[in-house]
């Protein structure tokens, strides 16, 4: 979408932030990043508190548009207690979520989304069926992203196509300048969410672009690794191959829950008699019971399948079916958070030199 | 057989009215039928007369069943799209959920989400003979396309079913046993593992009957259910009997949940089970990550 640039771009002072997420807190849900003891996490702002727009946050936003757990509707049957009479039946969809914003998320989060929304649209039924729990929020959701200055040595968004002031998958983009910060656009949703922020000067606007510019300068210069896709699926079938990359590994799944494109959910039954819900949670690939089929059969029994089908999803399945983009947006928080250095990294790294030496 | 007779490319149309597709459709159980010790059939009609007007399938297309407080599991409908009266769907009792919904009887209301998955290559058999191979439960998918095949029954060529259980107790659709059996236009074979006093047919394992039967793999297209270790040996004994993996359908179960492509748990590499399955050729599954 093209918009005219005297509209899009805005300024705020350090001092005047607080009033204008005051404002938006009026009109919606705000969730800005903050600290809670070592980690930043992405919590609902309120006028006393502090968010935090240095530090990375320890998580993703991905909860506040795929909450760890939702209702998808409630049912309830006549009869009483816990005799429901089961020749009846109601049930009811889930109240329509409200507006919300993300404030001051990285560029790497937002692009986290990117992942999801084509599966969340239903790619899979040719869009038949679609996801509407998630499409809703994501209408409803208004993402502000900043410019990212301080990478860690995780960091890798540069190696699957984001970058520091990506905007992508996002609606503006905040960029730190001088004694504030400078606003810019990106979509309606965006532009309506300024809208009642001061222009800013020809002086103000060059500042931020000699800042994103500055920024895309401490970043890692990009890994080739337009052959992971390939590379992973030939080396399949090598187990000595997955079983040494993926030794470390405990199965613990942090990396799933703390991932922005990780997007897999269980779907479970609560009731207590006549009444009760369906609901979906987050679930995680690297626990043996993600697969565990009834019979007692597994498709991935050993914790080498499963890093395996991990890693394989976002670096070979995904791209060969969404034109070649990767299920991952590089925060490295798979890698930072790990209890175990598992670095996926070098585990694409490591596919590609030998799967060209096979 | 130079054209690949069984590509499975079609998808899901989804019902008119369920805008929401994790909502399931109310349907009432008309009746139960315990089928075998573990296994019962559920005939079942969506309660809104105008969704169970509307409701299409193809054959070999699932639904999930829901029992609210105990959860959702899939199954494959098991009548034809030739005889919408009712939708059935045969479930073995395995774990919570099936065993919850043992505990249906008719006049109950269950939800039920569909239909999912893609179908039979039904079109592309057109004008083959095909040999069933079922075993247990496994009868069950075969079950919509035999029906389905025999109620067009000009459209295809000689038609073969070897079905096998352990034991006659374990038969499914025993009531309509007679009926095929005794059907000109059906070849059909029963089997059990071992010997049983009164079985007046075939013992022994499917894969050494099916050799036994030696159907011509000229023109013909196998289709074949049943559990793992049943499959695993009938694929090794089609194959032995010169039948291309072009030649040969199956179809795979995983653990579902959303049965509409998100919910990332039933994948095998790319392909998703409930969306691009659960009906592969043997061809298919050659080309994807052995990963069954």
């Amino acid at each position: 979408m093209v918009m005219s640039t005297d509209t899009a771009k805005k300024f705020v002072s350090f001092e005047s932030l607080p009033d204008f997420l005051a404002r938006l807190a009026q009109e919606s849900r705000v969730y800005a990043p903050r600290r809670e003891g070592r980690a930043v996490v992405y919590r609902l702002w309120g006028p006393d508190d502090k968010a935090e727009f240095t530090a990375r946050p320890t998580e993703s936003c991905k909860q506040v548009i795929f909450p760890r757990s939702e209702a998808l509707f409630y049912f309830s049957r006549g009869g009483e207690g816990e005799n429901p009479d089961a020749s009846s039946l109601i049930l009811q969809e889930a109240p329509e979520p409200g507006p919300a914003v993300i404030f001051g998320a990285l560029s790497c989060d937002a692009r986290g989304f990117l992942a999801f929304d084509p599966v969340y649209d239903g790619c899979g039924t040719g869009g038949k069926a679609k996801d509407v729990y998630y499409l809703k929020r994501r209408e409803l959701t208004t993402l502000v992203v900043r410019t990212c200055k301080t990478p860690l040595n995780t960091c890798f968004c540069t190696w699957v196509g984001g970058g520091p002031a990506s905007s992508e998958g996002a609606d503006a983009l905040m960029t730190e300048i001088g004694n504030g910060w400078l606003f810019e656009a990106v979509s309606d949703k965006g532009a309506a969410l300024l809208q009642s922020l001061p222009d800013a000067s020809e002086e103000q606007r060059a500042e931020g672009a000699a800042s994103r510019e500055a920024a895309q300068g401490v970043f890692p210069q990009p890994a080739d690794i337009k052959d992971a896709p390939v590379s992973l699926r030939a080396l399949f079938d090598s187990a000595a191959f997955w079983e040494k990359q993926t030794a470390q590994c405990l199965y613990c799944g942090a990396c799933t829950y703390l991932c922005p494109t990780c997007y897999c959910f269980n779907i479970t039954d609560e009731s207590n008699g006549i009444k009760g819900l369906r609901m979906r949670s987050w679930d995680n690939c690297m626990s043996p019971l993600f697969t565990l089929e009834t019979s007692g059969h597994n498709p991935r029994p050993a914790k080498f399948n499963r890093l395996k089908n991990r890693v394989g999803h976002k670096f070979s399945y995904y791209p060969k079916i969404h034109s070649g983009r990767f299920s991952c947006c590089g925060c490295g928080r798979c890698i930072k958070s790990c209890p175990s250095s598992v670095d996926i990294r070098k585990i694409v790294l490591d596919a590609i030199k030998e799967a060209a030496n096979v | 057989m130079s054209e690949r007779s069984a590509a499975a490319t079609s998808r899901p149309a989804f019902q008119p009215g369920t805008r929401n597709p994790y909502l399931p459709m109310p349907a009432r159980v008309i009746e139960a039928i315990t089928e075998t010790p573990t296994i019962k059939t559920f005939r079942v009609i969506l309660q809104d007369e105008t969704l169970m007007r509307e409701f299409s399938f193809e054959p070999g297309q699932v639904g999930q069943l829901s029992l609210f407080g105990a959860g959702e599991s899939t199954f494959v409908i098991n009548s034809p799209p030739t005889r919408m009266d009712y939708l059935q769907f045969s479930v073995m009792r395995a774990g919570e959920n099936t065993t919850a919904l043992h505990s249906v009887r008719a006049g109950d209301i269950i939800g039920v989400r569909g239909p999912l998955g893609n179908c039979f290559p039904y079109e592309k058999m057109k004008g083959k003979d095909i040999v069933f191979v079922g075993g247990g439960i496994g009868m069950a998918p075969l079950r919509t396309l035999l029906l389905f095949m025999l109620d067009n029954r000009k459209d295809y060529g000689k038609i073969s079913l070897l079905y096998g259980a352990r034991s006659p107790q374990d038969m499914a659709f025993s009531a309509e046993l007679p009926e095929w059996l005794s059907r000109s236009d059906l070849d059909c074979v029963l089997t059990i593992d071992r010997e049983a006093e009164g079985w007046p047919h075939k013992v022994g394992l499917i894969p050494n009957v099916l050799l036994e039967m030696n159907p011509s793999p000229e023109n013909t297209v196998a289709v074949t259910c049943g559990p793992p270790i049943m499959i695993k040996f009938t694929l090794q004994a089609l194959e032995k009997l010169q039948f291309a993996p072009e030649q040969i359908v199956t179809t795979l179960e995983k653990r579902m949940k959303c049965g509409i492509g998100i919910c990332g748990r039933c994948n095998i590499g790319e392909k998703y089970v409930c969306v691009d399955g659960p009906v592969f050729t043997l061809a298919e599954l050659k080309d994807m990550p052995n990963e069954l």
